[in-house]
């Protein structure tokens, strides 16, 4: 009984949603925005036909919008009522994965920065 | 009064929302449960690739990324971790409906495509490390070795817990425990294939770039 109810919640648990046809549909298609963003990324990072300095971003925003992808027709993370826990939990991992990555460049090329002039030994610059 | 009223009219058409329904079933709190440590993960890997940015330069006079790494390598690997990815949502769709032969099928064709997966990464670190790039060698290739290792570490750790489940259910069929924890193993690896994404952009295109 208990676990006929547990059943009857799936609708709000990720990945094993819905059967049938329409769920499979979910994962192909994700499939293909994956495979055509990836081929996107490695086809950029290879070409002299795009702006070079500009090619990091291009590759940062298709390798964040293949994440978003994933997150959705992977995990099924969506913005829908049932999954707002899911979804604010989401949002607090990327906040300190944003302040983790972006602290540490900064600090760390701040503190390059302020060496720099000094001379002696404290000057070298991260050769371990 | 009204809006008792209004509420009871009401209840048997809307589908019960969070805190209408009672306590949430032990399936959706242990996914929660394993979502929340799949973030902590994240988090982690999010110092690994700060730290690997922060020492990406810092090559002490050895060889870097442009010179070491193999663009074909990392195609074939990132196709073989994404056909899994699949093969691991149409395992949890097999197990959705009940359909021993059909999980058991998606469960190896997932397991062979990580297998094959960690075995071009292992060929790739050793190749590295017969030409001198050894982990000790630099900072950079430190924080190469400890980022893609621990990738490829979380990745054997989720074949083997897939060989598990695959015994699992062969002795104790599809119980709710088992559904709950293959529940989880197909999160883990879809996460597995996010930090992924980010790993052969970051380190594999962006490193290659001059």
């Amino acid at each position: 009984m208990s676990e006929t109810q547990h059943d009857a919640a799936l609708h709000e648990a990720p990945v094993l949603a819905q059967e049938g046809p329409s769920s499979w549909l979910v994962y192909t298609t994700g499939l293909v925005l994956a495979v055509i963003l990836t081929a996107t990324s490695f086809w950029a990072a290879n070409t002299s036909l795009l702006w070079g300095p500009g090619i990091p971003l291009g590759l940062g925003v298709l390798a964040i919008a293949q994440m978003g992808v994933h997150l959705v027709f992977f995990l099924h993370i969506t913005s829908g009522p049932n999954n707002s826990n899911n979804a604010l939990a989401l949002a607090f991992g990327v906040l300190v994965v944003f302040l983790v990555v972006a602290g540490s460049l900064w600090i760390m090329a701040d503190l390059n920065h302020s060496m720099m002039p000094a001379a002696g030994p404290m000057n070298m610059p991260m050769h371990h | 009064m009204n809006i008792a009223v209004e509420l009871s009219a009401v209840r048997p058409e809307a589908a019960p929302r969070a805190g209408e329904a009672g306590p949430a079933s032990k399936r959706v709190v242990v996914g929660y449960g394993f979502w929340i440590f799949l973030l902590s993960d994240i988090v982690m890997f999010a110092a690994l690739f700060a730290a690997y940015a922060v020492l990406v330069r810092s090559t002490a006079g050895g060889p870097g990324g442009a010179q070491l790494f193999s663009q074909t390598s990392v195609a074939i690997e990132t196709v073989c971790l994404l056909a899994s990815s699949y093969t691991c949502g149409v395992m949890s769709l097999a197990v959705n409906s009940r359909r021993r032969a059909g999980f058991y099928v998606a469960a190896v064709l997932t397991f062979v495509l990580g297998a094959a997966f960690l075995a071009l990464e292992i060929r790739e670190f050793a190749d590295m490390i017969a030409r001198g790039a050894t982990p000790q060698s630099s900072a950079f290739l430190s924080a190469f070795f400890t980022l893609v290792g621990c990738h490829g570490l979380h990745v054997t750790v989720g074949l083997v817990w897939l060989l598990v489940m695959m015994a699992q259910v062969a002795v104790q069929q599809f119980r709710p425990s088992v559904l709950r924890r293959l529940f989880c193993f197909s999160l883990f690896w879809h996460a597995l294939d996010i930090i992924w994404v980010a790993l052969f952009t970051v380190v594999y295109l962006m490193g290659v770039r001059p």
